[in-house]
C-alpha cells in the first residue's frame, strides 16, 4: 500500500500502450492489417509489373496495338504486333458462351432456388458444384477428344450450312469447319459448359436472398408462379443477375487451358465463328515459354495486361451490382 | 329496357369468355416455362455425367502401378509413368499452402473481425476480385517477379503462382466459418478479461478450425488442377525425382536445408501440366497417360468436394441447432 502511494504514476498515454502492448493486442492488430493489406497489394503489384514490362510495345505500338484493324500482324520475325486478332477472338468466343450460359443458368437458379421440393435442391446444388470442381485441363482433353467431334463438328456444318449462306451472318458462320472441330464455335460451347456454374450459383443466391413478402404479394394478386418470376422476383434481383452474368463473362474471357485446346491456335484472318483462331489467354499460354526477342516477350506481356485490366473492371462492376442487392437484404449474396 | 339488359349480358358473357381464354394461355405458359427451367437444369448436368463417365472409362484402361511409381520413358516409348508429376504436384501444393495459409488466414481474421471498416470492406472487395483475375495473368505476374529475378524456373515459382489463386477461397471460407462462431464465445472470453488476439487464436480459431481446414481443401483441390499459371514458372520437368535428389545430397553430404532448396529451386512438373503436354503429343501411349492423369485429378477434386461439402452442412446443421 505504501509503495504504491509513493511511486510516481505513469502518464496516462504511456499505461496505455503499456497495457495496450502488453496484452499483445496492438501486435496483433498490426498483423491482421499487413495481411490485409497484402491482399490488395497483390492486385496493385499485378497491374505495376505487367505495365513496366510492357512499357516497350506500350511506347512502340500505342493504341495501335489493341486498336480494330482489318490487316493485322503478329510477326516476330519482324517485330510487328498488333493484338486485335487475339482480342476479336476472345470477345467472339467469350460472348457467344454466355448467349448460350446465360438463359441456361436463369433457368437452372429459378428451378433450384423457386421450383424445386425441397428434398432435391441440396443434390442439385452440389452436381453443379461438381461442374465447377472439374479442372480446366480436363474440360479441354475431353474437348479435345470426345466433344470437338461429335458435338462441335455437326453443329458446325449444319450453321454453315443454314446461317453461313444467309445474307447478313454469312461473315460470322462462314467458312468450312476443320475436320477436326477445332474452331471458336468449339471454344464458345466449351466456355458455356465452364461458366454454368459460376453463373447460376451466383444468380440462385441473388434470387434467395429476395424477402419472401415480395413472393407472396405477386401470387396474393393472382399471378402465376412463372409471373412472380419473370415480373417480379427477376426485376428485383436484375443487378444481381447481371452481376453474375458479368462474373461469369469475366471467367469466360480469361479462360486458358480448356480453351487453348480446342480453339485450333492459328491466325486465321477469317472472322467467322466456325474457324480456327486465338484468344488472348490461348496466345499468352502458346507462345510465351517460346518468345525469344524482348519485344515478341513485352508484346505478350501487353496482352496479358490488357487482358488483366478488362478482367478487373468487369469485376469491380461485377462485385458492385451483385452486393448491391445484397445490402438491400440481410442475407449476405458472395460468388 | 329489355334489349339493353341482353345487350349488357351478351358482353358479360363476351368478357367472361375472354377471361377464361386469358387465364388458360397464362396457365399454359406459366407450364411450359416451368418446365423448362427443369429441362436446362437437366441439359446443363448432361456434360457432367458425360465428362466424368468417360473419363472413369478411358482413364481406368490406362491406369496402371508403374503410372504412380516411374519416371516418363523418352518421347515414342511406350511404358514409364508420371511420379516425377505427382511428386511435382505434392511439392508445388505444400509450397502453395505455405505461402497462401498464413496471411489468407490473418487477412480473414481482420475481415470478419471489421466488416465494415474500410480496409474490412476493401479485403473483401479484393479477394473477390483476385477471385476473378486469370489464371495465366497471375503466371506472368509470377514470371516477372520471380522467375525473372532468380534466373530459371523452379517450384518454388508455381508454388508461388498457385497460392496466389488459393488466397481467395481461404479468405473467403475461413471468414465465413469465423462468423458462424457464436458471439457468445467472444463475449465469453472478453468477458474473463482474455486480450483480443488470444481470444481469436485459442477461442475463435479452434471453433471454427474444422469448416476452416474445409476450405484449405477446397483450395487445395483448386490448386492441384491449375495448369495455366505454371506454363511459365514451374515449366515441366520430365526427370524431375526427389528421391534422387535426396540421396545425392545424402552422398555429398549436404545440409538438410540444401537439399530441400534443391528440391524447390528446380523446375518441377506436375499433373495438370503433364495432361496438357501429353495431350499434345502424337504419341498414343502418351494421350493415354493423359486419361490416367485426368483420371486421378477428377476423383481428387470431387472427393474433396464431396467430402467439403458434406463437412460443411454438417458443421453448419450443428453450430445452427
Amino acid at each position: 500500500m505504501e509503495t504504491r502511494l509513493n511511486s510516481t504514476p505513469p502518464s496516462n498515454w504511456s499505461r496505455r500502450l503499456q497495457k495496450r502492448i502488453g496484452h499483445g493486442d496492438l501486435p496483433w492488430q498490426g498483423l491482421i492489417v499487413i495481411a490485409s493489406a497484402l491482399v490488395m497489394l497483390i492486385i496493385l503489384g499485378i497491374a505495376a509489373f505487367l505495365w513496366r514490362q510492357s512499357s516497350g510495345t506500350i511506347t512502340k505500338f500505342g493504341w495501335s496495338f489493341v486498336a480494330p484493324t482489318a490487316d493485322p500482324n503478329w510477326d516476330p520475325i519482324n517485330d510487328n504486333f498488333q493484338a486485335w486478332p487475339f482480342i476479336y477472338g476472345t470477345i467472339l468466343t467469350s460472348v457467344a458462351a454466355m448467349i448460350l450460359a446465360v438463359p441456361i443458368s436463369l433457368g437452372i437458379a429459378v428451378f433450384v432456388a423457386e421450383l424445386c421440393p425441397e428434398w432435391l435442391r441440396t443434390p442439385l446444388n452440389w452436381l453443379v458444384e461438381m461442374l465447377a470442381a472439374i479442372p480446366s485441363v480436363i474440360y479441354g482433353l475431353w474437348g479435345l477428344f470426345v466433344f470437338l467431334p461429335v458435338v462441335t463438328m455437326p453443329v458446325g456444318k449444319v450453321l454453315g450450312n443454314t446461317l453461313g449462306k444467309a445474307p447478313l451472318l454469312s461473315q460470322l458462320f462462314g467458312g468450312p469447319i476443320p475436320e477436326s472441330g477445332a474452331s471458336r464455335l468449339g471454344a464458345a460451347l466449351i466456355l458455356s459448359i465452364m461458366v454454368i456454374p459460376t453463373i447460376s450459383a451466383v444468380t440462385r443466391d441473388v434470387l434467395l436472398a429476395i424477402p419472401s413478402h415480395q413472393r407472396e404479394a405477386a401470387l396474393a394478386l393472382g399471378a402465376t408462379r412463372w409471373e412472380m418470376i419473370w415480373q417480379v422476383l427477376l426485376p428485383y434481383g436484375l443487378s444481381g443477375i447481371l452481376g453474375a452474368d458479368l462474373i461469369g463473362l469475366g471467367r469466360a474471357l480469361g479462360e486458358t487451358m480448356a480453351v487453348t485446346m480446342v480453339i485450333g491456335n492459328s491466325l486465321d484472318p477469317s472472322p467467322s465463328l466456325l474457324r480456327p483462331g486465338y484468344t488472348m489467354a490461348s496466345v499468352i499460354a502458346n507462345e510465351f515459354a517460346e518468345a525469344v526477342s524482348k519485344i515478341h516477350v513485352q508484346a505478350l506481356m501487353e496482352v496479358g495486361l490488357a487482358l488483366f485490366l478488362i478482367t478487373l473492371a468487369l469485376n469491380i462492376l461485377a462485385r458492385l451490382l451483385v452486393w448491391s442487392v445484397a445490402r438491400r437484404t440481410p442475407q449476405e449474396v458472395r460468388a | 329496357m329489355s334489349a339493353g339488359t341482353v345487350s349488357l349480358s351478351r358482353f358479360q358473357q363476351l368478357m367472361a369468355q375472354n377471361q377464361a381464354a386469358r387465364i388458360a394461355r397464362r396457365k399454359a405458359l406459366n407450364g411450359v416455362m416451368l418446365t423448362l427451367t427443369g429441362l436446362l437444369t437437366v441439359l446443363a448436368l448432361i456434360p457432367l455425367f458425360w465428362i466424368v463417365g468417360y473419363v472413369l472409362y478411358k482413364g481406368a484402361a490406362a491406369l496402371s502401378i508403374a503410372f504412380f511409381t516411374q519416371l516418363p520413358t523418352p518421347m515414342g516409348i511406350p511404358g514409364g509413368g508420371v511420379r516425377n508429376a505427382i511428386e511435382g504436384t505434392i511439392v508445388i501444393t505444400v509450397l502453395a499452402c505455405l505461402f497462401a495459409i498464413p496471411p489468407g488466414v490473418l487477412a480473414a481474421f481482420y475481415a470478419a473481425r471489421y466488416p465494415n471498416t474500410p480496409l474490412g470492406v476493401a479485403v473483401r472487395f479484393s479477394t473477390d476480385v483476385l477471385s476473378g483475375v486469370p489464371s495465366i495473368v497471375i503466371g506472368l505476374f509470377i514470371y516477372v517477379l520471380v522467375v525473372q529475378p532468380q534466373g530459371h524456373y523452379s517450384a518454388l515459382a508455381g508454388g508461388i503462382a498457385v497460392s496466389l489463386l488459393m488466397l481467395p477461397t481461404i479468405v473467403r471460407t475461413t471468414e465465413e466459418m469465423l462468423k458462424l462462431v457464436p458471439h457468445s464465445l467472444r463475449e465469453g472470453s472478453l468477458a474473463l478479461g482474455a486480450p483480443e488476439w488470444k481470444t481469436s487464436v485459442s477461442v475463435l480459431f479452434p471453433a471454427a478450425l474444422s469448416g476452416i481446414i474445409t476450405g484449405f481443401l477446397l483450395a487445395i483441390s483448386r490448386a492441384a488442377g491449375e495448369t495455366a499459371p505454371l506454363l511459365f514458372t514451374a515449366l515441366g520437368n520430365e526427370r524431375y525425382d526427389i528421391a534422387d535428389i535426396v540421396h545425392n545430397g545424402m552422398v555429398q553430404k549436404q545440409g538438410a536445408f540444401t537439399i530441400l532448396a534443391r528440391i524447390i529451386n528446380q523446375p518441377a512438373d506436375s499433373l495438370p501440366l503433364t495432361l496438357w503436354k501429353n495431350s499434345q503429343q502424337p504419341f498414343p501411349e502418351r494421350i493415354q497417360q493423359s486419361w490416367a492423369a485426368a483420371l486421378v485429378l477428377m476423383v481428387l477434386a470431387l472427393l474433396i468436394n464431396v467430402f467439403a461439402r458434406v463437412w460443411v452442412e454438417y458443421r453448419r446443421r450443428k453450430l445452427q441447432g
